[in-house]
């Protein structure tokens, strides 16, 4: 089975791999690219732990293909913080809320609530938790999730 | 930090500090399971039978290894012979032998250069299946006339003339029975059932193994117990146990179901048969729920007595439990639990293990106790009702306390039961008004807590941090708290102490993560550990002072003279006296090995408002309040996590969550698109109390916490759908199908 | 697997007829990749239609109507404030479709090719008397959406064929349309029931209807009956009961892991109900 060579900007930088065209986007962020941090919890779209941006809008990972980002530009959670390592709002508030415990959705829930965020600056509680629901968490039952999110989005608000 | 919730005795104990892997877990570069690597590595992948029960007539590899790049394929041949017991359990559940015994059930294994060929060659294997009569369901397994799953399975605990696939029977209890029946104004009897249900951790199971010809194997496993790997990797391929080196990555929650092994012993085969490549195997959802432990199933007959004042007279329970087509399921466990909350002068408890062609069972969070207060907690509801009774009152009224006799034997020491009652009595949500459609529910839970074989061992640094060496995977947090308890003995910031969770070859011993332990047994032997190295700390002092070590106390981080007659030195403070550690005797280190005493059992009492829809039976959770005895809150926000996501996790089985086995006996939602666990917009804010009755078996006097908070959700959901709609579901899940009937059947619609 | 992008419709048809073995269409491939996933279907060849001209657009059509490219995701069309204001039903069915990294990449057009029961925007897309044009072997046709399904699973294009877009009609004065389906959790299921209902006013009286039930049948299916319950209404309480008993009668669903077929049928009339009083609210410009 021939590979085809892919070209994408992946947090900023200019990447390339060969896909075998049945890899999605998740493989061959995590098995060419070594970006582990995206999460394979389903494979089905079901759990939301790969969501990553795709120019801009979230989706799973698992749901694209690797030779659908051809020209595109991908951001996962290794590009969420600054250059210089400092923690977006969302990764700050995680920690502080103890909105995570086993930290195997963190990754997917701080990408899409960025997603969310961008769109919806000051969501209420409702707002948050629909925006979630594709993002599966089994450990925390979602409250410090929920709070972490509402604080970094006034923190956000109030720093703008 | 939360100072406010700090107890004055104490600095660091307490406080919400920050968890030393938050950086990591937020960043993405934290390793799972999946997320590991080794040069040279081969791929994985299973062949699982479609069949809920097969004979196995041929299996052919010929086509799959003839596929370029394709390395070994392993079977049931491949495994040693001669197994008994547990190990043999563990070997038929890996790698079925001559008969598949559920749907999806692993017969055959490759390993391959890439993961699609692996994938791709596995379809290439071929197998050949004689179809056998199967039962899946608890009820129709225990029939006389249902297919034997298993001939001659049985142990010698089951009466001669039970049913076929009655495979353990005992009975256990106190006191006059009949007398404490007669003695109540009302004796009610009903029977429930809960469906199986999955731990539903995120992350699929995972390993890479390597195994030599030499018989040294290494794995890099997510797992809640690295040692217990290593012991049934080994028992299961015959290995020698100490030449399996186990690393344990970060583990993507566990509940229970990472304290086994399933594709751990393949990964190592396939390794061994590929002239010892490693072998990276990775579960998918649909593997992990046809062929990972789920909970078992369970039909349950209660029957308990009461007098109009509320007072308990006599309780029994006989319930009959399949946890698949091997013995395992959480029976004794389930019983035990029935009636531990209530002071009962007479208590009888039955139990049938049933096989059925299922998955074997593995743990999930407080195993067998969520069904069995389903039952009971239900029936006490039912009563409190038919006598016009505070559910809270009536509990109350029975509620057991340090001293008395528990329903399945030992005194109770040191419990707070009745301050949950009393806390979840004095909450704003038990006084909240409802309004049309809706009502509130409450139950009590309990869980014994374990113990469990512990290794720790703590080393001071040159510059006089700590690092403390645990066998216990931090599956929410543990090293947080493991790491306050060791600052806080030594004296020293919390941010001086790293607590690694360490590798098989590092420390003797250790069970899993598991039955609420790794605060209580891995945190107390830290803290022995850490008093160890302290006295050695006051030697050193004390020989550079020229006085007795006795005479040396620890105080704030620093040796000093214990009173004006032990001379006059200023304080050496442990990086001075570390600094010098080369020259003054060398290492300073703690350990301990051992089974750590003074377990404390733990209550909690849940209150819930739901709103249902009488139209479609659909019920929405308005309110949940979890007030449970943590002993001591080590780190108060994980304590409340483990409170929310028990409620969640019980919310989840007792709504829509469920094991749905069609007429074929194949899992017909084997995804998380049917397997319904909650999602964030079916939950409300979970409100928690922590209560603190501190344990006296522990230095900081933790109970554990991570397991009693499933154990109320299932009934306290029941009882507040049979208080908002005059419905009493005595089935699990209450799925709205289910509810909406219920309603129809009581307003004759 | 081979992995085309054509850029035109023309070479996507001509790619299809050419292939030899498993064919499918990607757009979305929120449906596409689970099969693929699972290993229930592995193409041969799979036609990635994004590359062509004019997929990802929403246009207004002359008539007043709007063609909806076969690319436009589910959170674009959210996002479209004129279509949403035109078709309510339509474009809420639609994101009640997955989550909402499902909605990144789900599109109408998938949905409707996945030939389910309980595709959440057919039902609306059904009401909504939208068509839908087809390029195939044969050339081009057009087709009404409830054409389109013929079973689970099962669609009445031919091998080869392809939807190009899917057109909405003008909406009209005194329209509203409604969606909403059954389901067990607040989100991320398929729908148990689901039931859209679209209709005209001429002051309080309904002059037209049109109501979809999906997951009561093999196909989504459009109920005639229905709508002649509360045509000639004004939606009160005598059209309401006759709507429900109708709607009950016009299922004909299974028992599945989903739901009874008692449950189904009961929460049919329910929806029925529910959903048209929101159609109508939003014709009588009392509800967005």
């Amino acid at each position: 089975m021939s590979k085809i060579h892919v070209t994408a900007t992946v947090n900023g930088d200019s990447v390339e791999f060969l896909a075998d065209p049945r890899e999605t986007l998740l493989d061959a962020l995590r098995d060419h690219l070594g970006l582990i941090g995206s999460k394979e919890g389903c494979g089905t779209g079901d759990c939301g732990a790969c969501s990553v941006l795709l120019d801009g809008r979230l989706v799973s990972a698992c749901l694209v293909l690797g030779v659908e980002a051809e020209g595109h530009e991908i951001e996962t959670i290794e590009g969420m913080a600054g250059p210089d390592g400092t923690l977006h709002p969302l990764q700050r508030k995680f920690i502080e809320h103890a909105a995570l415990q086993c930290g195997f959705c963190t990754p997917g829930f701080l990408v899409a609530s960025k997603a969310l965020l961008a769109k919806t600056p000051d969501p209420t509680e409702e707002e948050v938790r629909y925006w979630l629901a594709g993002n599966l968490c089994r450990c925390t039952g979602y409250d410090k999730i929920i709070r972490a999110v509402m604080d970094a989005a006034a923190e956000m608000r109030g720093a703008a | 930090m939360a100072k406010d919730e700090m107890n004055p005795a104490f600095k660091l104990i307490g406080t919400r500090v920050l968890r030393p892997d938050g950086l990591d877990k937020v960043t993405g570069r934290a390793r799972y399971g999946a997320d590991f690597a080794a040069p040279g590595m081969l791929f994985g992948a299973a062949v699982r039978s479609p069949h809920a029960h097969a004979r196995i007539k041929r299996i052919d590899a010929t086509r799959a290894l003839a596929l370029d790049g394709v390395k070994a394929v392993v079977t049931r041949a491949d495994f040693p012979t001669g197994l008994t017991g547990e190990d043999w359990n563990l070997q038929e559940n890996c790698m079925a032998g001559d008969v598949a015994l559920y749907d999806g059930h692993a017969v055959a294994a490759v390993a391959a250069t890439s993961a699609l060929l692996a994938q791709d060659a596995a379809k290439l294997i071929e197998v050949e299946y004689e179809p056998l009569p199967h039962v899946t369901d608890v009820d129709d397994a225990i029939k006389p006339d249902a297919p034997a799953i298993r001939p001659g399975a049985a142990d010698h605990s089951v009466p001669d003339g039970m049913p076929p696939n009655v495979v353990r029977y005992f009975e256990f209890g106190h006191g006059d029975l009949d007398a404490g029946f007669a003695e109540a104004d009302i004796v009610r009897a009903q029977t429930y059932r809960t469906e199986a249900t999955h731990q539903g951790y995120i992350e699929p199971q995972a390993c890479v193994g390597q195994l030599g010809a030499d018989g040294k194997g290494e794995m890099w496993v997510t797992t809640q117990g690295q040692w217990y790997v290593r012991w049934m990797c080994a028992a299961v391929l015959g290995l020698e146990t100490a030449q399996l080196r186990v690393t344990p990555s970060e583990i993507g929650g566990g509940f229970g179901g990472k304290t086994t092994v399933f594709i751990e012993p393949l990964s190592l085969a396939l390794s061994r048969k590929a002239g010892g490549k490693p072998v990276k195997l990775v579960m998918s959802r649909s593997d992990v729920l046809r062929a990972t432990g789920p909970t078992a199933s369970a039909s349950m007959d209660v029957k308990i007595g009461m007098k109009a004042d509320g007072t308990m007279t006599a309780g029994r329970a006989e319930f009959r439990m399949q946890g698949g087509a091997f013995p395992g399921s959480p029976l004794n466990e389930a019983l035990e639990c029935a009636f531990a909350a209530y002071k009962l002068p007479a208590v009888e408890h039955i139990g049938h293990e049933v096989l059925a062609n299922r998955p074997k069972a593995a743990a999930y969070r407080a195993p067998g106790a969520p069904m069995a207060a389903f039952a009971v907690e239900s029936l006490v509801d039912e009563i409190a009702r038919e006598l016009g009774l505070d559910p809270i009152a009536v509990r109350l009224k029975n509620a057991v306390r340090e001293g008395d006799r528990s329903s399945y034997g030992p005194r109770y020491k040191s419990i707070g039961l009745v301050e949950t009652l009393e806390a979840a009595k004095a909450h704003a949500n038990y006084a909240a008004p409802l309004g049309p459609n809706q009502g509130r529910g409450v139950a009590t839970g309990y869980w014994f807590n374990h113990n469990g074989d512990t290794s720790v061992s703590m080393a001071i640094a040159e510059d006089g941090t700590a690092q403390v060496s645990v066998g216990t995977p931090d599956i929410g947090g543990s090293r947080a708290s493991l790491g306050l308890m060791v600052a806080e003995t030594l004296g020293i910031p919390y941010e001086h102490v790293r607590v690694n969770v360490v590798e098989t070859g590092a420390l003797g011993i250790n069970e899993p993560s598991h039955g609420s332990r790794a605060t209580f047994a891995s945190g107390k032997a830290a803290v022995i550990a850490t008093e160890q190295a302290i006295a050695e700390m006051c030697r050193r002092a004390a020989a550079e002072w020229g006085i007795e070590p006795e005479a040396v106390d620890w105080v704030e981080g620093a040796a000093q003279p214990a009173g004006p007659n032990a001379g006059k030195f200023p304080p050496m403070k442990i990086a001075e006296i570390a600094g010098q550690m080369s020259s003054t005797g060398g290492p300073i280190a703690g350990h301990y090995e051992g089974l750590p005493e003074g377990v404390g059992a733990s209550f909690g009492t849940h209150v819930v408002d739901v709103e249902v829809d009488p139209e479609t039976g659909r019920t929405t959770i308005l309110r949940y309040l979890v007030v449970q005895d943590a002993g001591r809150a080590i780190h108060p926000a994980y304590v409340e996590g483990q409170f929310q996501g028990g409620a969640a996790q019980g919310i989840g089985w007792a709504l829509n969550e469920a094991y749905i086995y069609g007429e074929d006996g194949r899992l017909q939602n084997a995804g998380f698109l049917d397997y319904r666990i909650p999602v964030a917009c079916d939950l409300p804010m979970i409100d928690t109390v922590i209560v603190e009755v501190p344990n006296p078996g522990h230095p900081y006097g933790v109970r554990g916490v991570g397991e009693t908070g499933i154990t109320p959700p299932l009934p306290a959901v029941a009882n507040a759908i049979a208080a908002a709609t005059g419905a009493r579901l005595r089935r699990l899940p209450m799925n709205p199908p289910a509810v909406l009937a219920a309603i129809k059947a009581v307003r004759g619609g | 697997m081979h992995y085309h992008t054509p850029a035109s419709f023309e070479e996507a048809v001509r790619i299809a007829a050419s292939a030899g073995g498993v064919t499918r269409f990607l757009a979305g491939g929120t449906d596409v990749l689970v099969q693929l996933r699972a290993g229930a279907v592995t193409p041969d060849d799979l036609i990635d239609l994004k590359h062509i001209p004019g997929v990802h657009d929403i246009a207004a059509t002359p008539q007043g109507g709007w063609r909806i490219g076969v690319a436009v995701s589910g959170a674009e069309l959210g996002e479209h404030a004129a279509l949403k204001r035109d078709w309510p039903g339509v474009v809420e069915a639609m994101e009640l479709v997955g989550s909402t990294q499902v909605q990144g990449r789900a599109t109408l057009t998938g949905n409707l090719c996945n030939g389910s029961p309980a595709a959440d925007s057919v039902p609306a897309l059904v009401a909504a008397g939208a068509r839908v044009a087809v390029t195939g072997p044969q050339g081009s046709r057009e087709m009404a959406v409830e054409q389109v399904p013929t079973g689970p699973g099962k669609t009445a294009l031919g091998p080869g064929d392809l939807i190009t877009a899917i057109t909405l009609p003008p909406r009209g004065a005194g329209g509203g349309d409604a969606y909403q389906r059954f389901i067990p959790r607040t989100e991320m299921d398929i729908a148990v029931v689901g039931c859209a209902v679209n209709l005209t006013l001429e002051g309080d009286v309904i002059t037209q209807a049109r109501v979809a039930l999906g997951a009561v049948a093999p196909t989504v299916m459009l109920v005639p009956e229905a709508a002649e319950a509360i045509i000639s209404t004004t939606l009160d309480s005598d059209a309401l009961e006759a709507l429900v008993k109708v709607a009950r009668s016009a299922a004909r669903p299974i028992s599945d892991k989903r739901g009874t077929a008692e449950f189904r049928t009961d929460i049919a009339g329910v929806l029925a109900r529910r959903v048209a009083e929101l159609a109508y609210a939003r014709a009588k410009g009392r509800a967005k």
